[in-house]
């Protein structure tokens, strides 16, 4: 084997104060060979993009290195000079980060900004620079890249910002690129072209990558090897093939366990018990111990060892006592799933349908307000949703699912269009017989720090609608009320008292579903309420929906991007494209059978988790259009790969493939 | 003695009591606590707290006013006189009735010109004369900084004693409070170990305890910052202004707080046609030049108050009547910026999330503005409440010099400046009048602007993430 590109040894960095300090990275120990990809793979706050930025020395202010070293092509970064650390960054290490709309510097030039690259570390000039530059533009596949130079950041979509951040992290032709989460904000389609992007480029220039993600698929397309990381530790360092086919620490284990998915729909999810434990505290033994299913009476006691072989590593004392072939896991696991009983709510009535929504929002311009075209976000939705099921609204971002939400929830007058709920129509209601009628549909949110009233105490946030709704309860608030919500989102009694930004995200979540419930809707609008969650956290939200569905007979309108969660939970899927929706039926049927060749590249942008099973790829060129101004035709022919004279010319009617499974594509027309 | 209410004093006393209940319900909510605790560990804003306390301790001293009882013979039927004074001036009377002939340097114990004297042999002379009350007691005139040393000396060594007594007492108060021993207790505030700075705050008192003491003694038998033209003590002048500076500085945003709050957060949570309306309504306003507002207003309250003379008794009715529309003019025309941030602020909270669950939830427009978007914009009203209130004193100096300001009768650094202005290019040159409004007014800006910077530090969201 090759000498190390990357060696970190027990790295050791922390933040804060130095008599309370954060030790968000205690001792990490990883090597990345020459041309490999290691990924670090751990929940939010797990220390993995602090260790990212203690191997660069970009440490925030407030942080230090306390101990180990970190050697890079044979030097140790950690003690260099401030001036040879900054020859190392962009030209031997770079670093990609998440979030590409703020990486980019928003007034210059994109072209100035990857030249500017290039002068620091090469004093490369003038037109040969220029030249450089469209040539790495070219590489990441900007189209046109001459024209594509002379453009600020605002003009390109997200992925297309992503790609050019990779090409500056790539001016350079560093050796080692470090990637903090290069996908996480990216639309699954578009994360499918990143990771092939960085794959290509990795295999051109035999480059290595330092991988940080969240995402086991992620993880999975790209790594060579897998770290797992947990509270400021690598639990777990194995090569992809081992770690996919059998993971070894319970943490792992559990994180693929609590992965939802169309085979487990039929129970409840494994959870993680709890949350990550505070980098502040003092650990003795194993950290995981605390929400650890099979400790034993050493793991809180003593810290555990390194066991295994150069193939796979632990750090677990299940394998110190009983050696790495212990097999007692898997008899574990299979007794721990209970079994939920499967939804028995026969086909309900009809409690939502929607017909023809319309919500276009009027661009204006001029001092007097001239409406000069409209932003068709919602463009003629269609929906019906049977009491007691759920129906998932799949797209990507910008595809106008959360306006269609909220549009159905009267939160967003509607254009035009019909909601009628139990049979009433709300866009013709007044807004005193719409008020009251309120309580019988609500919303959760996506980012569970936004939803919640900083001001405001937890069980007032709770009771807000009740008092809304119940003349009896609007003085005092009941308190056996609040205890009961409270229990049923399976949160402790003193919650009540508390202010929000005492909780953690899952567990404000919680708080948003108790408010939601708290008035007895009959139908929520779940708009992506566990993407901003972490794997095991999500776990137990979508339990909690699916418990109170079974109990409560509620439905849901489950508003996601992520296929595995609609695998899960759904009943019916609805896919939307620009507005519209293309396809939709049973959740099996759109799965298992995609008509719409935007549902089958949707589903196939999908990273896979099991190695064997190699799915046909169909990879979708381009961005979403904008829907100001939609393509003419049908609005996905410009990516399609299945396209026909006649999608330029009329957008495709609806075909119905089987019972209740619909799709809007010129494909099946000759099957009518 | 019979109370009187000035139209001001009542402003004072409402707006005493929403403070007071304020900081009865700030201390009962966490969110609100916080940030007030995290001011209390900065040194410079209890230092600045401390100054600003002591100015508004005179302020509202100087604000119950009375009618006091005349001397006479006969029991039974009081009378009183027609002049309105405060408690301040009843503590001050010392000073308030030892006036001069004219002007006289600080601790002078002669007039500052010279008099033209008639002697006993009826002859005429010009000399400087002596003081009436300034260093009167002194038989030579050698004496008279001997004098002085001891007169301070002593009065500090009061004041030190009394702040020593004081420093104990909120020791052991400390000590009682969180069960800790003398010695502990001791240590901690010696080390500044404590939450609130209570060092800073002690030290700070100290020197303001020291030079009111040491002042107050020497104005016994001196004019300590000397005598202006008509002869009235200087610091008398300085100290009442500044009940007519924290008037100015907090009734004005008394007065445009309904307006800003109201306004701003309508437009902009409603949007639409309202929001227009508002938005014409405050570019109007701010496009006008406020000084020619303020002229105008200030004109028109001169012709009233002389068509109405008789309907107000005295001269201090009317010159508060004065001071009180000056703060309303001034409210009028600076509420628009506040307006323009908590518009901004509504815009932008009216599409967060928990604001569209009320919404779902069915909750009335109102009950979102009050329970959801007033409690989240209540810091941005806190900061520009207190950061307008220095710009408000130093507005009234500028206006009270171009002669709009409160009435020339009132006691303001504004009308002292004005009044010494002609006097800098006299020579000798009279340099106390003007000197001591810059140093008091500068002291209580000062103060206002660190105090209202540790406020903004730890209310604004932005900063504190950084820290």
């Amino acid at each position: 084997m090759t000498e190390a590109i990357l060696s970190v040894d027990q790295l050791t960095a922390q933040l804060g104060a130095e008599d309370d300090p954060i030790r968000a990275v205690d001792g990490v120990s990883f090597e990345i060979q020459q041309g490999q990809t290691f990924a670090l793979l751990g929940e939010s706050g797990c220390g993995k993009s602090m260790s990212a930025l203690a191997i660069m020395r970009l440490l925030p202010a407030s942080g230090r290195i306390v101990r180990g070293t970190v050697r890079f092509a044979g030097k140790d970064l950690l003690r260099l000079s401030e001036s040879g650390m900054r020859e190392i960054r962009g030209a031997g290490i770079s670093m990609i980060f998440q979030e590409p709309m703020t990486s980019l510097n928003p007034v210059l030039k994109i072209g100035q900004q990857i030249v500017e690259s290039l002068r620091t570390h090469r004093s490369v000039r003038g037109k040969a620079a220029r030249n450089e530059a469209t040539a790495l533009l070219d590489a990441v596949g900007i189209p046109s890249p001459q024209f594509a130079f002379e453009r600020f950041p605002h003009q390109f979509s997200g992925g297309m910002r992503q790609r050019i951040a990779i090409a500056m992290a790539l001016a350079n032709a560093p050796r080692l690129l470090i990637a903090d989460e290069p996908t996480t904000a990216l639309d699954v389609t578009i994360q499918a072209q990143v990771l092939d992007l960085i794959r290509n480029l990795q295999s051109r220039h035999g480059m290595s990558v330092l991988l940080i993600s969240h995402d086991l698929g992620v993880v999975h397309e790209l790594a060579d090897r897998v770290g797992v990381m947990y509270a400021g530790q690598i639990v777990e360092n194995a090569s992809r093939a081992s770690f996919f086919k059998r993971p070894l620490h319970p943490y792992s284990e559990k994180l693929f366990q609590s992965l939802p998915d169309i085979n487990k729909r039929n129970r409840s999810l494994t959870v993680i018990h709890g949350a990550v434990p505070s980098l502040k505290t003092t650990f003795e033994g194993c950290r995981f111990t605390q929400r650890c299913h099979r400790t034993l009476q050493l793991c809180s006691q003593k810290e555990p060892a390194w066991s295994g072989d150069a193939d796979s590593r632990v750090y677990c004392h299940l394998y110190t006592v009983g050696g790495l072939q212990s097999n007692a896991l898997a008899q574990q696991q299979e007794s721990e799933v209970e079994d939920a009983p499967s939804n028995g709510v026969g086909v309900g009535d009809r409690l939502l349908r929607v017909r023809g929504l319309k919500i276009h929002f009027p661009l204006t311009s001029g001092v007097f307000k001239r409406i000069t075209g409209y932003v068709r976000a919602v463009d003629g939705v269609d929906l019906e949703i049977p009491k007691g099921k759920t129906m998932a609204l799949v797209g990507e971002s910008g595809c106008g699912k959360t306006t269609a939400g909220k549009g159905i929830l009267q939160l967003i007058k509607p254009s035009m269009g019909k909601i009628f709920f139990e049979g009433e129509d709300l866009v013709e209601l007044g807004a005193r017989s719409l008020r009251q009628k309120r309580s019988d549909f609500q919303i959760i949110f996506q980012d569970p720090y936004a939803s919640m009233n900083p001001r405001m105490l937890v069980g007032d946030a709770i009771v807000e609608g009740l008092k809304n709704f119940d003349s009896a309860f609007k003085f005092p608030p009941k308190r056996d009320v609040i205890q009961s919500l409270l229990q049923q989102v399976g949160l402790p009694a003193d919650s009540a008292q508390r202010y929000p930004h005492e909780f953690s995200g899952g567990q404000r979540q919680r708080i948003a579903i108790a408010r939601a419930i708290a008035v007895r809707p009959k139908l929520i609008v779940c708009d992506e309420p566990t993407s901003a969650l972490d794997l095991s956290v999500q776990a137990q939200i979508l339990n909690l929906l699916k418990d109170l569905q079974r109990t409560t007979g509620i439905s849901y309108l489950f508003i996601t991007h992520d296929i595995s969660v609609v695998a899960y939970l759904a009943h019916f899927v609805a896919v939307m494209y620009l507005g519209r929706i293309v396809e939709h039926g049973p959740v099996d049927q759109v799965l298992t059978r995609p008509k719409h060749p935007y549902t089958k590249a949707l589903l196939s942008s999908v990273p896979a988790l099991d190695a064997d099973h190699r799915r046909q790829v169909t990879r979708l060129a381009g961005d979403v259009p904008s829907p100001a101004s939609p393509p003419s035709g049908c609005f996905f022919h410009p990516r399609c790969n299945q396209v026909m004279p006649a999608c330029r010319e009329k957008y495709p009617q609806l075909f119905r493939i089987a019972k209740n499974h619909v799709t809007a594509c010129h494909l099946y027309e000759s099957q009518e | 003695m019979r109370l009187v209410l000035l139209w001001t004093d009542i402003f004072v006393f409402v707006l005493l009591a929403v403070a007071i209940a304020f900081s009865v319900y700030a201390s009962r909510k966490e969110h609100l606590r916080a940030p007030w605790g995290e001011i209390g560990k900065s040194s410079v804003a209890m230092s600045a707290l401390v100054v600003l306390a002591f100015y508004l301790t005179v302020g509202i001293l100087d604000s119950i006013h009375y009618h006091p009882k005349l001397d006479s013979g006969d029991q039974n039927s009081a009378r009183y006189s027609t002049e309105i004074v405060s408690v301040f001036d009843w503590m001050l009377d010392s000073l308030r009735n030892k006036g001069e002939k004219t002007y006289s340097a600080p601790f002078a114990t002669h007039l500052y010109s010279k008099e033209l004297v008639v002697s006993g042999e009826a002859r005429q002379q010009y000399v400087f004369s002596r003081l009436e009350h300034g260093g009167a007691h002194l038989q030579e005139q050698a004496d008279k900084k001997l004098d002085i040393l001891k007169t301070s000396t002593w009065a500090a060594a009061k004041a030190f004693a009394s702040w020593i007594l004081f420093t104990l007492v909120i020791v052991k108060f400390r000590c009682y409070r969180m069960r800790a021993s003398w010695r502990e207790g001791l240590r901690q505030v010696v080390c500044a170990g404590t939450r609130v700075r209570w060092r800073a705050v002690l030290l700070t008192l100290l020197v303001v305890m020291v030079i009111a003491w040491v002042s107050f003694d020497l104005s016994q038998k001196y004019h300590v910052l000397g005598t202006d033209k008509v002869g009235v003590s200087v610091l008398y002048q300085a100290l009442k202004s500044i009940r007519t500076g924290l008037v100015i500085g907090t009734l004005t945003t008394l007065v445009m707080l309904p307006f800003a709050v109201l306004l701003g957060i309508m437009a902009g949570y409603f949007g639409g046609w309202i929001d227009d309306i508002i938005q014409y309504l405050y570019t109007t306003l701010s496009s006008i030049p406020a000084v020619l507002l303020i002229a105008a207003a200030i004109l028109i309250l001169q012709v009233y108050l002389d068509n109405h003379a008789a309907e107000l008794s005295s001269a201090a009715e009317r010159a508060d009547l004065r001071l009180l529309f000056l703060c309303l003019i001034l409210g009028v025309t600076s509420w628009t910026s506040l307006c323009r941030y908590l518009r901004g602020e509504s815009l932008k909270l009216r599409e967060v999330d928990y604001i569209q669950a009320a919404m779902a939830l069915g909750t009335t427009h109102f009950l979102i503005i009050l329970r959801h978007i007033l409690p989240n914009v209540m810091h941005i009203v806190l900061i520009t409440v207190i950061l307008d209130f220095s710009g408000l004193v130093l507005a009234e100096a500028v206006l009270s010099y171009v002669q709009i300001g409160v009435d020339p009768t009132t006691h303001s650094w504004g009308n002292m400046i004005n009044s010494a202005r002609l006097e800098m290019a006299r020579e000798p040159i009279v340099w106390w009048s003007l000197s001591a409004a810059l140093v008091f007014m500068f002291t209580l800006v000062l103060a206002a602007n660190l105090f209202s910077d540790a406020v903004r530090d730890a209310f604004d969201p932005r900063l504190r993430s950084g820290s």
